[in-house]
């Protein structure tokens, strides 16, 4: 701990502000306060280390007793794991393993699509200037204000029959059901105005000396953004990335309603919210069940917490 | 060995939809590069609106009939009747407004507004002033701030658990029931059950998500405060919580309420909670949910549209205040 008086003059801004910021700490030392932080943290990792706790242990000790019994019988097993996966036990034939596969194929699609088309919207907006493209922009901008469960109905309805107007069909129907598409274009659709939006922000702030330089050399839209705008907009893409692949990961309204429940084509969480529903009483399947969908997350989190943290920071009004 | 050939037959299914899946991407990212290298030739008048058009319209397209015709379709469809065969006029939000069952629904999500967001800014305030000082931070900041990376869903799962109850002649596993009886409660109640106590077990779920995100965003939000005002404060005679309650709670009062309303925001959309836990039975049942129960299990889509549009109608406010907030911020930076 520094105790250097904090009003030497003359200090790097970085200093000041940790000084600053070290005077109003200073002031709310005690003793009690570390403890309260330290019961905090401990209150909110309990129920996560319980659940994988339970997933570790034989069927017969979790029925029988809580999890807080490992510290005394230490007894763990790997094998909830294989049943959940592979066995099912839940009255259907297949485990987890079809919608564990089935959140990777529709996540890894709906991260990519929307990224692209809202780094190149973004692009059009800042660089390939037109007559209204802010308001473009500003509408883009405000669709942010729209929830999820606007759109549901309608697009489900759309996916399912097509649009028509009058007697004039303007969309056919396709025959999406059972595939991934759906889910794909949904998560899409919203993901949109924010990655735009954030996108944006970030390319338009790209050196203005260095696209001109590009233009008089001679470089077509499509080659800037190949070879300047997208490597130079690496951490922004990556902060998004990492967002938008664990609110895909993690989502159970845009599954639940354009994916339905099947082995086919639905995600961990919409049967893990199933079995959650159904059946609570086999609890060394179903916490074998909740912490599988929580390791990629987790993984994620603890690796590249600085991207996850910002991605975010950023995301926190979406959809 | 059937296990065996049934892992067999998991694995093909586990490589053909993977491999759809990055065929989609690889079809998807090739057409792109055929149009770019197509239209990266032409020349002459056509070349910029030809660039605007490939770069902007896939989103713009994407995004009318994605966003913005549903947008106006749903607020068409909350008048008129559960298969939109007739015209109702506002019976859907005369109904929304005026049955009981809703009226617990919309008192349920006004409590959860009021609440959760509170509580988890007001510990999240807390922590961040607290956990600055100490060492290991960043230890207790992660740990705080993981719920946030998990789904909804399995945070209900790990909190259902917490929350099992068991008939008193058998061992409790729910960690709650158990606490309770060590501290001398004999027959605690089955939680989940236990009206309006549940909406708050179900409440605390979401406070121990959005904790962390408070608590992160208020750290940062603290750190930032020019050395020159704490000093003077200082140097004034202001010392522990008059300090804080006069000089950072001000200084970081925007950015309180732009957590405030995140919070809320999440809260009033958020409908995995209720339906993991209870399914919006026992008296828990929250907008979110009955929207879609509405929409999707009753097939009601009149009703079902109304409560959506009510639903827009109450987080408009407040995502509305929050952009123009962040805005402003990134304007002054």
């Amino acid at each position: 701990m520094s105790t250097q008086p904090a009003t030497v003059p003359s200090k790097a801004v970085g200093a000041a502000e940790a000084t600053g910021s070290a005077a109003v700490r200073k002031s709310f030392s005690s003793p009690l306060g570390s403890v309260f932080v330290i019961a905090v943290t401990v209150l909110w990792t309990i129920p996560t280390f319980g659940l994988l706790a339970t997933s570790l242990r034989p069927k017969q000790a979790v029925a029988a007793s809580g999890w807080w019994e490992i510290f005394v019988h230490p007894q763990l097993i790997l094998s909830n794991y294989h049943t959940v996966l592979f066995d099912g036990g839940f009255g259907v034939s297949a485990g987890m393993m079809p919608f564990l596969v089935n959140s990777l194929a529709i996540s890894i699609p709906a991260t990519i699509f929307p990224l692209v088309l809202a780094a190149m919207a973004a692009y059009a907006l800042a660089w390939v200037r037109f007559r209204g493209s802010d308001t473009v922009f500003f509408i883009i901008f405000a669709l942010q204000v729209v929830p999820l469960q606007m759109a549901l109905i309608p697009l489900l309805q759309l996916f399912s029959g097509g649009a028509h107007l009058g007697g004039l069909t303007i969309i056919p129907a396709f025959d999406l059901h059972g595939t991934y598409v759906p889910v794909w274009l949904a998560h899409t659709m919203f993901a949109l105005p924010l990655a735009t939006f954030l996108l944006h922000n970030f390319i338009s702030q790209l050196p203005r000396d260095l696209m001109e330089a590009a233009v008089v050399d001679g470089a077509s839209h499509f080659k800037i953004f190949r070879s300047i705008v997208l490597p130079l907009c690496t951490p922004a893409l990556a902060s998004f990335a990492i967002f938008e692949f664990l609110w895909v990961w993690n989502d159970l309204l845009v599954a639940l309603t354009f994916a339905g429940g099947t082995p086919e084509v639905a995600p961990m969480t919409v049967r893990l919210a199933q079995l959650s529903g159904s059946f609570g009483g086999r609890w060394e399947v179903l916490t074998a069940g909740a912490f599988l969908s929580l390791i990629v997350p987790l993984i994620v989190f603890f690796s590249l917490q600085r991207y996850f943290v910002r991605g975010l920071l950023a995301g926190s009004v979406k959809g | 060995m059937p296990t065996a050939s049934l892992a067999d037959s998991a694995w093909t299914d586990a490589i053909t939809k993977l491999g759809n899946s990055f065929g989609a991407v690889a079809i998807f990212l090739g057409i792109l590069l055929v149009v770019f290298f197509a239209a990266g030739r032409a020349t002459g008048r056509l070349t910029r609106p030809l660039a605007i058009g490939v770069f902007l319209g896939p989103a713009v397209l994407l995004l009318i009939v994605g966003l913005v015709a549903p947008l106006v379709r749903t607020v068409y469809l909350s008048f008129y009747n559960d298969d939109s065969t007739r015209f109702l006029g506002g019976k859907n939000y005369g109904w929304a407004l005026t049955t009981d069952s809703i009226h617990q629904v919309l008192l349920n999500t006004l409590l959860w507004l009021v609440f959760a967001p509170l509580a988890a800014t007001g510990l999240g305030l807390v922590l961040a002033l607290l956990v600055e000082r100490m060492r290991y931070q960043a230890l207790y900041k992660s740990l705080i701030f993981m719920p946030m990376a998990v789904s909804l869903v399995g945070a209900s799962i790990i909190w259902k658990f917490v929350y099992e109850t068991r008939d008193s002649s058998q061992q409790q596993v729910g960690l709650l029931s158990q606490l309770a009886i060590s501290l001398g409660w004999r027959h605690p109640p089955n939680w989940i059950l236990s009206h309006p106590l549940n909406n708050f077990l179900l409440m605390a779920v979401m406070v121990w998500v959005q904790t962390g995100f408070a608590m992160v965003v208020l750290s940062a939000a603290i750190k930032a405060i020019p050395d020159e005002v704490t000093e003077a404060a200082r140097l004034d005679g202001a010392r522990g919580l008059k300090l804080f309650w006069f000089v950072t709670v001000p200084m970081i009062r925007t950015t309180l309420v732009v957590v405030l309303t995140t919070v809320m925001i999440t809260t009033l959309k958020a409908f995995d909670i209720v339906r993991t836990m209870t399914g919006g039975n026992f008296g828990t049942q929250v907008l979110a949910n009955e929207m879609y129960s509405q929409s999707f299990v009753q097939f009601n889509v009149g009703r079902g549209s109304a409560l959506a549009v009510i639903l827009f109608l109450a987080v408009l406010p407040l995502v509305a205040y929050n952009i123009v907030q962040l805005r402003k911020e990134r304007e002054t930076r």
